[in-house]
């Protein structure tokens, strides 16, 4: 039967693309200014490279791999909810807003902290949920809903959040432009463990409550008319992917800063891979967007000898032609 | 009897136009029962309101003397499914896909289909004769095979009431006999209640028990088949004159729209 066949080839990819994050987690560490081989590991002439191993490199591809998979997976379920594979954390405004909240809370805030995640990270999920309940409003402000307007309207806020961006570190004080300007560069950069669980935190709070919704992005795709005839509950299903990939998105900007792309670029070449069933596509894209910003970041680490290039540079520079190749294919949604 | 669905006083406003002006309509358990009336009569709205798709109504709808808005959206599905207008939406789903999602109302998060839902869905595909193309993507299929598949994902859903928003308009004429066949079977073979909008009067009286039309939002005529083929119910309804013919043994009479406004 075909049917199965199909079901066998999800089955095999799915299983090809676990195997191969496997092996590109296990190597990614190994690689950067100097290659440092597992067997370095356990000799104590090498505890310089076994420190920077487990300090800092494992550590920056575990964030990487969260960071990765956080914005692949909040990019597909933006994609599925609005029908369009234009649809991301980036052309929603939805990053703007998270990088706005972190950079009026490096300005203004207080340094606390709830329940162990940090305010800047908080400060990024308000501005992320705040941000896509704004453009999603002035998209329904309208009667109806068009997936045009939504986009013109994310990239309207995009670019207003952007200038109050700069406004703001305009008028900052030296030490808090400083900082600004280092985070909006998007950096992997970490030391140590902490920053690495804090995003776990909101990466796996978010994926959890994606992957129960599987179902419902299915019928979501076909239409909320139909999705709603199903049976399913169209307004909850909304505030649930709202809050999963604000939660997400606002982690991820505020650990790394904005990282472009990923979003887009995972979920649909998954689709492209796996179909659009998203009971096998979601753990596809987790996989392929934490793989994907594995391998960039480990180019960014080695392809300059001098320094690391910012991880956003490598996956805009992948992502720009990848976007307008997008545009031209016109064929987002077809299988 | 207690009609399976009751409909009192239905109204509906939109950017301050009355699509839908207190219309009382019941359906008995079993009955097919078209909707008929000009563009923009509210003939899709009165159906859409019963699928949860518009949700400002006011009046009461009683489904089996439960009443609507008391039901969770998923306890609707399983007693009200849809078929909507044929369009041009993208679907990325092979047919067999399609079809199995009509189970949404018996699935619950992380689980996959059940054999009891497996079993529906085999049902849906022989009932509707769209076995043979389970593996093949929606978006390679015709007009009128891909109408079929909805009918078909509708049928998997196990509700009792089928509500179809002009399920014939596009399709040739073939296609057009074989998706009215199909209805006229699952009400007749299932026991399936069938709320249908439709543009072509003699399709409507052709399958239906009772045919109720539509004008500026109100209801303007509810009776049998017999009873719409008059002029003057027609031409109420649409405006233009009608003239009559008597069709071949089986299928009845015939009506024909007149050129020409009617007078007034």
């Amino acid at each position: 039967m075909r049917a199965d066949r199909l079901r066998r080839r999800r089955a095999f990819r799915l299983s090809t693309l676990f195997a191969l994050t496997l092996v590109v987690l296990i190597l990614a560490p190994m690689v950067g200014e100097r290659f440092i081989s597992p067997v370095m590991l356990w000799r104590p002439e090498f505890a310089g490279e076994a420190d920077i191993f487990w300090r800092l490199r494992v550590p920056r591809v575990v964030l990487a791999f969260l960071a990765g998979a956080g914005l692949a997976l909040s990019g597909l379920s933006f994609q599925a909810m609005f029908r369009n594979p234009l649809a991301t954390p980036f052309t929603l405004g939805v990053a703007s807003g998270a990088s706005l909240g972190t950079a009026l809370y490096i300005r203004f805030g207080v340094a606390v902290s709830l329940l162990g995640v940090s305010g800047l990270s908080l400060a990024a999920f308000v501005g992320a949920l705040a941000t896509m309940l704004l453009v999603y409003g002035i998209t329904r402000m309208r009667g109806g809903f068009s997936s045009a307007t939504l986009l013109l309207a994310g990239v309207a806020i995009s670019f207003f959040f952007s200038s109050l961006i700069l406004f703001t570190q305009f008028i900052f004080e030296a030490q808090h432009s400083f900082r600004m300007m280092r985070w909006m560069m998007g950096s992997l950069e970490v030391v140590g463990w902490r920053p690495v669980f804090n995003l776990l935190i909101f990466v796996a709070v978010g994926a959890a409550v994606l992957s129960a919704l599987t179902h419902e992005l299915n019928l979501m795709l076909t239409g909320e008319d139909l999705a709603t005839s199903r049976g399913v509950d169209v307004r909850r299903v909304k505030r649930r992917v709202f809050f999963a990939a604000s939660l997400m998105v606002g982690g991820v900007v505020a650990f790394c800063g904005p990282i472009g792309f990923v979003g887009m670029m995972a979920p649909h070449i998954c689709r492209l891979l796996i179909g659009s069933d998203h009971r096998w596509l979601a753990p596809a894209t987790v996989l392929f967007g934490g793989l994907f910003l594995v391998v960039c970041d480990a180019i960014s680490r080695t392809v300059l000898t001098s320094s690391i290039l910012p991880v956003g540079i490598i996956t805009a520079l992948l992502g720009g032609p990848f976007f307008l190749w997008l545009l031209l294919q016109d064929r987002g949604f077809t299988r | 009897m207690k009609p399976l669905v009751a409909i009192r006083n239905l109204s509906l406003t939109v950017g301050g136009n009355r699509i839908l002006d207190r219309v009382s309509l019941s359906l008995a358990a079993g009955e097919y029962v078209s909707i008929v009336g000009q563009n923009g009569a509210g003939k899709s709205t009165l159906i859409k309101c019963l699928a949860g798709i518009c949700a400002d109504w006011r009046g009461d709808i009683e489904i089996d003397g439960v009443p609507l808005r008391s039901l969770s959206q998923r306890r609707r599905g399983r007693l009200l499914s849809y078929v909507p207008q044929a369009d041009a939406r993208v679907l990325p789903f092979t047919v067999e896909e399609f079809v199995t999602m009509g189970r949404y109302p018996y699935l619950s998060p992380f689980t996959t289909v059940s054999p009891e839902d497996r079993a529906a869905v085999e049902r849906a595909l022989r009932m509707t004769e769209v076995e043979q193309f389970r593996a093949r993507w929606l978006g390679t299929l015709s007009g009128g095979e891909r109408q079929k598949v909805f009918i078909a994902a509708a049928v998997a859903q196990g509700a009792r009431i089928v509500l179809l928003d002009e399920p014939t308009t596009f399709l040739d004429y073939r296609h057009q006999h074989e998706i009215l066949a199909l209805l006229g079977s699952l009400n007749r073979e299932s026991g399936t209640t069938v709320l249908a909008v439709y543009h072509d009067l003699n399709s409507a009286v052709a399958w239906s028990h009772r045919i109720v039309g539509l004008k500026n939002g109100r209801l303007a005529f509810s009776g049998t088949a017999a009873d719409a083929l008059d002029p003057a119910v027609l031409r109420n309804l649409f405006e233009v004159d009608f003239s009559f013919v008597e069709g071949p043994e089986g299928i009845g009479r015939l009506a024909l729209a007149a050129a020409g406004r009617a007078a007034p």
